[in-house]
């Protein structure tokens, strides 16, 4: 009898779950603000989500002059920002207006959610021709029109301390990964706490992006041409025993990187003496300097590259980084959002809102502005157009960064703790993080 | 206050109430309908029907491609089961594997709990100077906000700058640089935090049932002569039976779903000795974007509780029967 | 009865052992909010090198603290308020009927408490965006959601206390009322609730704590505007810095008025526990 209430009670609620589902099929418009007002999700590039709102208020308001319509500005965390897009995307309840990381290009555009950049939404933005060759790299999958442009660019350089290089009595920054190495063991005093090399290795971002550019200089690719993972490949295993050979074998990492979860902890490092040099994106100077070091006291310099080269190793020294901006297909108001698109991408606004941001114009005419013509900016810059490779543009590239990059915290892990974490750890590693890749492809 | 008191203390002596008592002639045969409809209505819009869509969604094969348009996702079967449960795959083996770090964690946290709480209450149970501040005092990690109580763990447990390392090396009992946030280190850790968070509300519970205790049974025992220990194992525990029975269940219930400590000491780089479960499917949901083998896992940690509870509840308590 | 001795060294050992480990965090949060971000972020030290209350300023313009703070509160208290009323209603039938389905209610709404945060998060995003859709509400990422989803949080344990703080209030007293011409809402107000009150405030006190640490579901469901404490803090850490030493004065400053009313009403949980559980 009990049993049979209870079932019945089931039927009831399952029969009573169906209208709120069937209403989602019919009915996926209700995006944003109509008419002359637009929805705008920014991400957190400033030093909180109020100097977010601080440096965008001002230009925002700009545009409300120019065009009329008012922008609805809500700056979003990046610990939230993917689930918020993806719950956007599934409810249709979505801002016009967002921006994401530009390695997530693919896998949103093929969501279907994002409107597609073709030459007359190019042309309502101001012309294909206007943003830098290099940044148009990671706007989307190969052979479909991109589903969105780039807005501030970021590149990975080595900064080093000038005052640690000339206590160690070094007079330039290292030229291959060879003097890389031999200059942080220099630097290193293991037992004073001081070494030569810092890292973010709890970061799963930070240690996928080094597998990619390692893995190209040892020339191998994660991904064959039909999109199907390869980590195992030996390229890539040796990419990544280069960057985890800093903390294993070459000691010149302290273990305690292996906990720093933000590159925040890997420059605090820096600023405070306990490391020579790390790699990081050109933004990684804001909190440089608000940690009290002023542009004198460091150097930027190109992360070095293998020479010679493994055979078919590429010159890779970073990925084509950056923040990109799109626009939701469900949008009522594509025409204000294009508008949108093009202020924020308008030279004016690309050395306002870049200088402001510590990153770099994506627009040519922006890119040769004076503010940007600081030693450092242009080595970013440099690395960005010849040195630079996009991240695989294809829409498993998320899994990609999250499978390979935490199977690497693990094993930053294990180095820590003082496991083994060799050539056969790294390929068992990577075999896991491939079969992850098959379950959810 | 006063009347609170007497009215527990009078229903500690009211004869136990008439279970069966026959419908009341006043209220009318909608009345129990229409006071339940409230409750039922925003659980079923809460709790039953997103669950129910949960459990169609990991049929589902609800990836990025179709997020956006979900009722078109393509059907899965029960294919997201069979990944899900595939113990020689990647995927099954670590779900598996988060099963098991699970358990234990929750095991252990429950054990801890439950004993540092009972440990608590009867040394305070009798009256002595301090008493009622140290009540107090402990129930405060059980008061503060989540994020309070967790990130200041996290902040403690820092290898080169966390006050646990500083601490433990000034006493000499470690060498001072142990990573606790890393490796095997991260689930002792998880445990701990968990229990400096749970403790209190076993200690309260526990505390609550003491006090309910009548004093003359422990009169009566001294009277036979009965030492504390047996006392309290004679007297105190099965006194106890009934508050234990719901507190451990609520307290396995929070263990075991807890997702809060893990994320805020962890954040998305959950170190593998303390994936638990709750943390593990929300990664292969949001972050892998795969939404049909996130919510089959979840459907299977439903389960797991649910046989869990049908079978520890019949076992310990005459309650559920005798709704 | 008299303590033996080797029971005072244990207590003075005990208390002082689980004082410590209670304490140890809290003096950590204490002390970190009075030092400087350079400090913090330096090797630890148990007496701050230099003292200031910077941070206590500074957390007000890094995250709008106060915004959130209101949001939590608003939050947390209508859900309390609303699930309380709302288990008041269904313990008393289930306390005082019987009916068709009781048990089954009783099973389905106790079983709620296990389903897994993760399993129903996102269809009932879904469903609030189309019931909003549908009422031209915009119900999604609005202080309401939460409110409603709170409250069901909240809802199978209260009802469960409740139930068993009901079933021991004699039904002789129900008759009494009835006698004096009182239906059966007069009944529950006049008779049962008094005498449940402490229950009530129990559940009330289990129903706010719920509400108010909430991670998973407000970090989805909330926007700008709505908000809530147990996210906003997370905000102390962004993309160039994480400011502990504001964390930490931002914990304490929130923490301050719910620690303090829950110390003052914790007497009343433990009755409500009491006379809930054991039964």
């Amino acid at each position: 009898m009990r049993r049979r209430t209870f079932s019945t009670a089931l039927i009831a609620t399952a029969t009573l779950g169906s209208v709120p589902l069937a209403s989602c099929s019919s009915d996926d418009s209700g995006s944003g603000g109509g008419g002359d007002t637009l929805k705008y999700w920014a991400s957190n590039q400033g030093t909180s989500l109020d100097n977010d709102v601080e440096i965008l208020t001002p230009e925002l308001e700009k545009f409300t002059q120019q065009t009329g319509i008012t922008v609805e500005l809500e700056v979003i965390p990046w610990d939230s920002l993917l689930q918020r897009i993806l719950s956007a995307t599934a409810s249709g309840d979505a801002p016009d207006v967002l921006n994401i990381g530009n390695t997530w290009s693919a896998s949103l555009q093929a969501t279907g959610a994002f409107l597609p950049f073709e030459d007359e939404q190019y042309q309502a933005i101001g012309g294909k021709d206007k943003f830098l060759e290099s940044s148009l790299g990671s706007t989307g999958a190969e052979g479909q029109p991109p589903t969105s442009v780039p807005l501030y660019g970021l590149a990975y350089g080595l900064f080093y301390s000038k005052a640690m290089f000339a206590e160690a009595g070094i007079t330039e920054p290292p030229a291959t990964w060879a003097d890389l190495v031999a200059d942080a063991k220099q630097l290193t005093d293991a037992a004073a706490d001081r070494w030569g090399m810092t890292v973010a290795g709890a970061s799963y971002t930070e240690n996928s992006h080094f597998a990619f550019m390692f893995g190209k200089q040892n020339g191998a690719e994660f991904f064959d041409d039909e999109g199907q993972p390869t980590f195992t490949e030996a390229g890539n295993v040796a990419g990544i025993q280069q960057y985890l050979a800093l903390m294993s074998t070459d000691r010149v990492v302290s273990p305690s990187a292996a906990e720093h979860p933000t590159t925040n902890d890997m420059i605090a490092d820096f600023t405070s003496r306990k490391a020579a040099m790390f790699m990081g994106q050109n933004n990684s100077e804001a909190t440089i300097l608000s940690n009290g070091m002023t542009v004198d006291d460091y150097g930027v310099a190109p992360i070095p590259i293998l020479d010679p080269l493994p055979a078919g190793g590429q010159r890779v020294n970073s990925h084509v980084a950056g923040i990109n901006i799109s626009v939701f297909a469900d949008s009522e108001n594509t025409e204000g959002a294009l508008k949108l698109v093009q202020f924020l991408t308008s030279p004016e606004e690309q050395v306002v809102l870049n200088q402001k941001f510590g990153s770099l114009p994506v627009v040519a005419e922006a890119a040769s502005d004076a503010a940007f013509q600081t030693e450092n900016l242009k080595t970013f810059n440099a690395v960005l157009s010849d040195t630079a490779a996009p991240l695989p543009m294809i829409p498993n590239e998320s899994q990609f960064e999250t499978t390979v990059g935490q199977a690497m915290q693990d094993l930053f892990g294990r180095i820590a703790t003082g496991q083994p974490a060799g050539t056969a750890e790294i390929t068992r590693a990577l075999e896991g993080a491939q079969q992850q890749m098959a379950g959810g492809a | 206050m006063a009347t609170s008191t007497s009215a527990r203390t009078g229903r500690a002596r009211a004869p136990r109430p008439v279970r069966r008592a026959p419908r009341s002639t006043l209220a009318p045969r909608w009345l129990p309908y229409v006071l339940l409809a409230p409750a039922l209505l925003f659980e079923l819009l809460v709790h039953i029907v997103p669950m129910l869509t949960g459990i169609y969604i990991s049929t589902l094969e609800l990836t990025q491609f179709y997020v956006r348009r979900w009722l078109q996702a393509p059907s899965a079967g029960l294919g997201n089961f069979d990944i899900a449960l595939d113990v020689d795959g990647a995927i099954g083996a670590s779900l598996l594997r988060s099963f098991g770090i699970t358990f234990a964690f929750t095991i252990a946290t429950l054990a801890l709990s439950w004993s540092l709480g009972m440990f608590a209450a009867v040394l305070l149970q009798r009256p002595f100077p301090g008493r009622n501040v140290l009540r107090t005092l402990f129930l405060v990690p059980y008061a503060l906000p989540v994020y309070a109580g967790v990130i200041v763990w996290k902040f403690m447990l820092g290898r080169d700058n966390g006050m646990v390392n500083s601490l433990l090396g000034g006493l000499g009992i470690t060498d001072g640089d142990t990573f606790w946030l890393l490796g095997d280190n991260a689930f002792v850790s998880t445990v701990v935090v968990a229990v400096w968070r749970l403790w209190p509300f076993a200690f309260l519970t526990l505390m609550a049932g003491l006090q309910s205790i009548p004093n003359e049974v422990y009169e009566a025992a001294a009277v036979d002569g009965a030492g504390m220990w047996q006392q309290f194992r004679s007297f105190t525990l099965p006194m106890l039976r009934p508050v234990n029975q719901v507190l451990l269940l609520v307290l396995f219930l929070w263990s075991f779903n807890d997702f809060n400590v893990p994320y805020i000491l962890f954040g998305q780089s959950v170190p593998a000795s303390a994936d638990l479960i709750s943390i593990h499917v929300y990664q292969a949901s949001f972050i892998t974007w795969n939404f049909g083998v996130g919510s089959a896992m979840s459907v299977l940690l439903l389960l797991v509780l649910l046989v869990i509870t049908a079978v520890y509840l019949p076992l310990s308590s005459r309650r559920l029967r005798d709704a | 009865m008299r303590e033996p001795v080797s029971f005072r060294v244990l207590r003075v050992v005990g208390l002082t052992l689980l004082t410590l480990f209670v304490l140890a965090p809290i003096y950590v949060m204490v002390s970190s909010s009075l030092k400087p971000l350079g400090d913090v972020q330096g090797t630890f030290t148990w007496i701050p090198t230099t003292i200031t209350v910077q941070p206590f300023v500074d957390i007000w313009s890094t995250v709008p603290l106060a915004r959130y703070f209101a949001n939590s509160l608003v939050i947390s208290l209508l859900a309390t308020v609303c699930s309380v009323l709302l288990a008041i209603s269904a313990a008393y039938a289930i306390s005082r009927y019987r009916f068709h389905g009781r048990s089954a209610f009783r099973i389905t709404v106790l079983s709620t408490q296990m389903f897994p945060g993760i399993l129903f998060l996102l269809p009932l995003y879904l469903i609030f965006v189309n019931l909003g859709q549908l009422t031209g509400f915009a119900l999604q990422g609005s202080r309401v959601a939460l409110v409603i989803t709170y409250l069901t949080f909240s809802l199978p344990f209260a009802i469960w206390m409740l139930v068993g703080y009901f079933d021991s209030i004699p039904r002789e007293l129900d008759e009494a009322a009835h006698v004096d011409g009182a239906g059966p809402v007069g009944a529950l107000v006049r008779v049962v609730l008094p005498s449940a009150a402490p229950g009530i405030a129990a559940v009330s006190i289990y129903s706010f704590m719920t509400a108010w640490g909430e991670t998973l579901f407000a970090s989805v469901m909330t926007n700008r505007d709505s908000r809530t404490l147990a996210i906003g803090l997370r905000e102390y850490s962004t993309q160039t810095n994480v400011y502990w030493n504001e964390v930490m004065a931002a914990s304490l400053v929130v923490s301050v008025p719910v620690v303090v009313g829950f110390l003052l009403l914790q007497r009343y949980l433990v009755q409500g526990l009491t006379a809930g559980a054991v039964k």
